[in-house]
């Protein structure tokens, strides 16, 4: 590790983004208008209170997993990958530069769309916002290594966006945030157990229902934070100096 | 000081069942200019992407600056041009040039005398994406140049370019080389073969011949590279 290339590799990754202001416009604007429907269907009431702070962890997975898995992709399909790789930089100084760059985009869209949900639609959370923004923040960087995985497997953009349903959607439904994971069918939570998505959304749970974040919590959010780093990990393994 | 820069014996590379080079036998000398001349599908590329590590080799040796190919440590001795520019097409040239200095360990006044070099100072705050063809190939040139290594591997680096900027690119070649770098230049026009100090001709995988211009133009009675390499070519299969 190198945290000057870590660094570069970063702000290259945030330029990028900055140059393209209609992304940046939809990691922020979308899920603030999908925060705003959804109060407005619930009418601000209790199903809204319930299903708000877990919604607030679902959108910077799935936005992080879709960005994540196409630049990826273009740096593979257009050689820049190839030529950072022949050059003297380590495969996880680009993976955490990523990681870095969408976290502050991840922190950004957190503190946005909760300060909205909290203080403009009255979504009732209590426990600490600082401790919502930072399981967003865990979601968002499991979201963007799992779509580096994804990328791996994927020869076009047009695949690795249908990857998303296949990676993202099973985890939304069995997370708990359909049903509770306990009154799943027994081989059913037995497999949710084993999905980061499932602790992710326990933890956002958890903190509308705790004054102060509890061990389980923290415990939650730290499971979620070592699936990341597993699946960053892997994504390493994905990225080959050498073809066969 | 190495006296060849590349060496490969009896080298062999094998992609998805089919044989896309075969025996390769040859060495490239330091401080020159050796063109890799074929036509498309020869198997230029495939040999540089070797040489700069990126393609694993089936059979054989690849010794790169005295160590490996793939060798860690040379991963900051080596420029490389891809065919198509590599190169971040949503950062302006400014941005693409500094993020691979950075990563090639350059200096600040590296990084800006790259730009010059290749002529593209009136460029520097402009996206990639909105560049010509030309500017984008040189772009991509110089972020091989920008770490100053001293192995510069240009697979078609002056493809599609106007006239004039490829007499400037090949007395840049020309002053690169005087000053130590060695340079692998591959190219499918025989044009261009002209400029090159020393020559690999390559056909189907097979190495023709390695030799210098004018040992080339000796050898078979011809004037130009394009008509010798006819010579060599009809008369294997004569």
């Amino acid at each position: 590790m190198n945290f000057r290339m870590t660094y570069a590799t970063a702000v290259r990754v945030l330029k990028q983004l900055h140059h393209d202001k209609r992304t940046l416009g939809l990691l922020f604007a979308v899920p603030c208008l999908l925060v705003g429907l959804l109060a407005w269907i619930y009418d601000g009431g209790i199903v809204f209170d319930q299903i708000g702070a877990p919604l607030l962890g679902i959108f910077p997975f799935i936005m992080m997993f879709v960005v994540t898995s196409v630049t990826t992709l273009r740096e593979r399909t257009s050689g820049t990958l190839e030529r950072l790789l022949s050059m003297p930089v380590g495969k996880l100084d680009i993976l955490f530069g990523y990681a870095i760059a969408f976290g502050v985009v991840a922190i950004v869209q957190a503190v946005l769309v909760s300060s909205l949900a909290v203080y403009a639609f009255g979504l009732d959370i209590i426990g600490p916002q600082w401790f919502l923004i930072l399981v967003a923040l865990a979601d968002a960087i499991l979201g963007m290594a799992l779509g580096l995985c994804a990328s791996a497997l994927a020869r076009t953009e047009f695949q690795a966006v249908q990857f998303m349903p296949a990676f993202v959607l099973p985890q939304v439904l069995l997370c708990g945030l359909v049903i509770p994971v306990s009154q799943l069918p027994a081989i059913l939570e037995a497999i949710a157990a084993f999905l980061p998505l499932t602790y992710a959304i326990e933890a956002m749970q958890l903190v509308s229902r705790e004054s102060t974040p509890s061990v389980e919590a923290f415990q939650d959010l730290l499971i979620v934070l070592a699936f990341a780093v597993g699946a960053i990990l892997l994504g390493a393994v994905t990225l080959r100096r050498k073809t066969k | 000081m190495h006296d060849a820069a590349i060496q490969a014996k009896q080298l062999a590379v094998t992609r998805e069942g089919m044989p896309v080079l075969q025996d390769l036998t040859f060495s490239i000398a330091t401080g020159r200019i050796t063109g890799l001349i074929g036509p498309s599908g020869s198997g230029k590329t495939t040999l540089m992407r070797a040489i700069v590590g990126a393609q694993q080799i089936s059979a054989g040796e690849l010794t790169v600056l005295g160590l490996p190919a793939g060798h860690k440590n040379l991963r900051s001795k080596i420029g490389y041009v891809t065919q198509s520019p590599a190169v971040y097409a949503d950062l302006t040239v400014a941005e693409n040039i500094r993020y691979f200095g950075t990563i090639a360990g350059a200096s600040k006044a590296d990084i800006d005398g790259t730009l010059k070099q290749v002529d593209l100072v009136k460029q520097t705050g402009q996206v990639a994406s909105t560049l010509s063809g030309g500017q984008r190939a040189r772009l991509s040139l110089a972020v091989a140049l920008v770490g100053n290594a001293e192995l510069l591997v240009l697979d078609e680096p002056t493809v599609g370019l106007d006239p004039v900027l490829r007499r400037d690119l090949w007395a840049l070649f020309a002053r690169l080389a005087r000053s130590g770098h060695t340079l692998l230049i591959s190219s499918h026009v025989m044009d261009e073969a002209e400029q090159c100090d020393d020559l690999l001709l390559l056909r189907d995988g097979l190495l023709l011949s390695h030799t210098t211009r004018q040992a080339l133009l000796k050898e078979t009675g011809k004037r130009r590279v394009e008509e010798a390499f006819l010579a060599l070519v009809e008369g294997r299969h004569a």
